[in-house]
């Protein structure tokens, strides 16, 4: 059966990357008892796709992950048992069965939201600033020595009302398709806003249909 | 003092400068971070390298679960922050903080320092200073924690003695419990710290440094070692437990790649085989079992809780285990539906030892291990450690023949009285390996010599010899390059000045704090890193002290000669130490101490614990004589000399 476990991933996890909230997934899994389906060969590998990377630093409440089980299993006892084996910072958010046959987690991504929360000293004019930015015909940047133009990557920039006084919130939608990634940390830095002075949370995944 | 919240805005801005960010962030499965506030005493558990290499260290896990079963303390854990992020940490005001709470180490009542190697003493002061404490005892007041050492490497604790209140001398499952209680009543009554110390310095098996004063001889060498203070020991015997208690399971779970990503079940402690060159084999004496029952629960429960890809079966002999098929076959058994890679070190170099991985299903194509040490039979008597050239030919030869293309041959050169051709046999050795490997499979198999440089440790029957000279290292080491050329052996080896720093680190008297403290103050950390190598440091160091490194690394030691650990004692005895040192140039092998007990002392030290604990779980044999009057009712140990 192939699992479809959406969590969020919080405090000290979001200074794990990648490869190792794989492994962290993997171990969850295995002192939940849950049998993972391996891949053949020298060195098994558990079938275990995440839908999309989330840059280190970053919170989320808004992860996706598809776990391949050997036999099927009552979704409501797993995810308790697969909760309690996770640390603390990881909740999950929802268990659903997911279509075996379906295409990978990772090519059904199109875009992320992002919600930045900013120090007010950064705050004046912001509707202007995003929509300005908004109209720019290309932002080129380079990253790991690599051009690219950030503009086609922001979908939309908006500012919301701050929940408690001191913080602006900014809530970003950019692409995230395979080889096209908008990231959060570029467009605070071309607005002039030092990403280090933000709380960045990844608060939704946009799948296509 | 900064609060959690202060400091982790501050790590929010600098992590993500950092390798390795996860390091720095806690959080991990079965770490446990309880109320601050309802614990009367909280101790911050120090392992003074990378958390890489230290969240897995046995040692700690023990005591930190052995705290955070109280209701009344709470323990948690500190690494030393790689370079780059020490730089940002003192750029930004960050202390040393524990990453449970998140508080700084200077607001625990105890700071314990994992110890086991000699290399990581830099670092224990560079940890110090990171945290504001100040780095000598003498200069901590009542605001300061309470700082102790323990660890192998402590069992000389006379270099480290200005920088630390207390040493922990042995095994720490009881004492830390002693130390607790001690600490618990630090408002009432020691709120002096000298009355703390004092009362810490009481308990057996702990050495308060300030309590001890050594004097010397003109030469340099100890004359006597003063006890300043009544009713306290001397020497100061280590603590051991009668009965190993239930292994830790609730391994901590990295949430990064770190260097051991296994749960660990410690089989045996101790080991009976009395290689003179051994530090763990002379240290951790008496040999204490697990029964297979029990070992077989605890990794058991440890995958369960851990979810490790990995087991190990931890001892420093697994041949030697008693019941050894027994607990193979039953941990094969155990979790034979299971993709765990079990692995169990130190085997003696027997076709058996093959059965025993056999049937753990350790995976073929990876490498297999074995540490023959010495291969000319001279050397073999010297260090006894006796395996004749044939059955280390026999075995590697059957483990190519089954399949495994990779073995790992440990040998050690600078042992005494070691000539070229000592050496040249190691060569000739492993081309004899690898030639019959080629017979049995094929130009594939491989072989890699690892060859360290003894070092000559305290409490050890070399501890009267000189290490090797750097010339004659380099001589050796300059042939086994010569002869190994083979593309199919891998020789690896230890540069020389390795080995001296961590020679007169082992040997060291009082006088050398004040060496490490400069040596520290110049740059030194990491000692242990090939990519921090000062020697030159160290070496300014001593000069400006007005001392020569040789006088502990290449003295051989007068056979009346008092040691400035002698005043602490593993319970081997030193009149014992010395008889097998004799025994040694004589050529005379000592066989396993199961078979034959040579009365180190252990069982006179001990009586007590042995007679209250008869039969299996110690190989020592049984106590039967009378339980004398005057001993103490809570396992103290009797010092016999």
């Amino acid at each position: 059966m192939r699992l479809r476990v959406a969590f969020s991933k919080q405090g000290a996890l979001r200074y794990i990357g990648h490869l190792d909230l794989h492994t962290l997934l993997e171990r969850a899994a295995r002192r939940a008892a849950l049998p993972l389906v391996y891949s053949q060969g020298f060195h098994p590998a558990p079938k275990i796709q995440i839908a999309a990377a989330l840059p280190l630093g970053f919170s989320s409440r808004a992860e996706m992950a598809d776990l391949w089980l050997s036999e099927d299993r009552d979704l409501a006892s797993l995810r308790a048992d697969l909760q309690s084996a996770l640390p603390r910072d990881i909740q999950i958010l929802d268990v659903q069965q997911a279509d075996d046959r379906a295409p990978a987690l990772q090519t059904l991504v199109v875009a992320a939201e992002y919600e930045a929360t900013i120090p007010d000293e950064f705050a004046s004019d912001l509707t202007s600033r995003l929509a300005a930015l908004m109209e720019a015909e290309s932002l080129p940047r380079v990253r790991r020595g690599k051009a690219y133009d950030l503009r086609p990557l922001m979908e939309s920039l908006e500012a919301a009302p701050a929940e408690s006084s001191g913080e602006t919130r900014v809530l970003l939608r950019l692409a995230a398709r395979e080889g096209a990634t908008g990231r959060p940390d570029e467009v605070l830095a071309a607005l002039g806003i030092p990403p280090e002075s933000a709380r960045v949370e990844r608060i939704r995944l946009i799948f296509r249909d | 003092m900064l609060t959690p919240e202060q400091i982790e805005t501050k790590l929010d801005r600098i992590l993500l400068k950092v390798q390795k960010p996860g390091r720095y962030v806690g959080g991990e499965l079965n770490s446990v971070v309880k109320d601050w506030d309802s614990a009367d005493v909280r101790v911050a558990l120090v392992f003074p390298d990378i958390y890489d290499i230290g969240v897995s260290n046995v040692g700690l896990k023990i005591l930190y679960d052995q705290v955070n079963q109280r209701g009344d303390a709470l323990a948690e854990r500190a690494y030393a922050p790689w370079t780059d992020m020490e730089a940002l940490m003192r750029a930004e005001g960050i202390p040393l903080y524990a990453l449970e709470s998140k508080r700084p180490l200077s607001g625990f009542d105890l700071v314990g320092f994992s110890l086991p190697y000699e290399t990581l003493y830099t670092n224990a002061l560079n940890l110090l200073d990171l945290a504001g404490i100040p780095l000598r005892a003498g200069e901590r007041g009542a605001e300061h924690p309470i700082v102790i050492a323990g660890g192998h490497s402590t069992i000389n604790p006379e270099p480290m003695h200005a920088f630390m209140d207390a040493f922990v001398i042995g095994e720490g499952e009881e004492v830390i419990h002693d130390i607790i209680n001690v600490l618990k009543l630090r408002n009432t009554q020691y709120a002096v710290r000298d009355d703390l110390l004092l009362a810490l310095a009481k308990i057996p098996g702990v050495y308060v440094p300030r309590f001890y004063q050594p004097h010397y001889m003109d030469d340099g060498t100890i004359a006597r070692v003063e006890t300043l203070a009544e009713g306290i020991a001397n020497p100061v015997v280590k603590r051991i437990v009668a009965k190993l208690p239930p292994p830790p399971t609730k391994f901590i779970v990295p949430n990064i790649e770190v260097v051991h990503n296994r749960a660990s079940v410690e089989i045996t402690r101790g080991c009976t085989r009395g290689c003179r060159y051994c530090h763990a084999g002379m240290i951790t004496r008496p040999v204490r079992e697990r029964r297979v029952d029990e070992i077989v629960a605890a990794a058991r429960e440890a995958v369960r809780s851990t979810g490790f890809e990995e087991l190990a079966l931890l001892s420093l002999s697994s041949s030697d285990y008693t019941h050894i098929e027994e607990l193979v076959a039953a941990i094969g058994e155990e979790f034979k539906d299971e993709k765990l890679t079990v692995s169990l070190p130190s085997l003696r170099i027997e076709s058996v030892s093959i059965d025993l991985v056999d049937k753990l299903r350790g995976r073929r194509g990876s490498g297999f291990t074995l540490a023959p040490e010495a291969a000319t039979e001279r050397m073999r008597r010297i260090i006894n450690k006796f395996i004749p050239d044939e059955d280390i030919i026999n075995t590697t030869r059957e483990i190519y023949r089954r399949g495994w293309t990779n073995i790992k041959l440990y040998f050690m050169i600078g042992h005494p009285s070691e000539t070229l051709e000592d050496v040249q046999a190691i060569a000739d050795l492993c081309k004899r390996v690898i030639a019959e490997g080629r017979k049995v499979a094929g130009m594939k198999v491989k072989l890699h010599a690892g060859v360290s440089t003894f070092v000559p440790k305290p409490q050890t029957p070399f501890q009267w010899v000189s290490c090797d000279t750097r010339e004659n290292i380099l001589a050796k080491q300059a042939l086994l390059k010569r002869e190994l050329r083979d593309r199919n052996i891998k020789l690896s080896w230890t540069k020389p000045e390795d080995t001296l720093l961590e020679s007169f680190l082992s040997r060291g008297d009082r006088r050398l704090a004040e060496v490490i403290f400069t040596a520290w103050k110049n740059g030194a950390k990491f000692d242990a890193w090939e990519e921090h190598r000062r020697f030159e440091t160290w070496m300014s160091a001593f000069a400006e002290h007005g001392l020569d490194p040789a006088f502990y690394t290449h003295r051989p030691r007068r056979a009346d000669e008092i040691f400035a650990w002698d005043h602490i004692t593993a319970a081997v005895r030193k009149k014992y130490l010395f008889q097998d040192f004799r025994r040694s140039l004589e050529g005379h092998i000592r066989v396993d101490c199961r078979l034959n007990c040579y009365a180190c002392g252990i069982l006179p030290t001990f009586a007590d614990l042995r007679r209250d604990n008869p039969g299996e779980g110690w190989k020592c044999p049984d106590v039967k004589s009378p339980r004398k009057a005057d001993v103490s009712d809570r396992g103290q140990p009797l010092a016999v000399r």
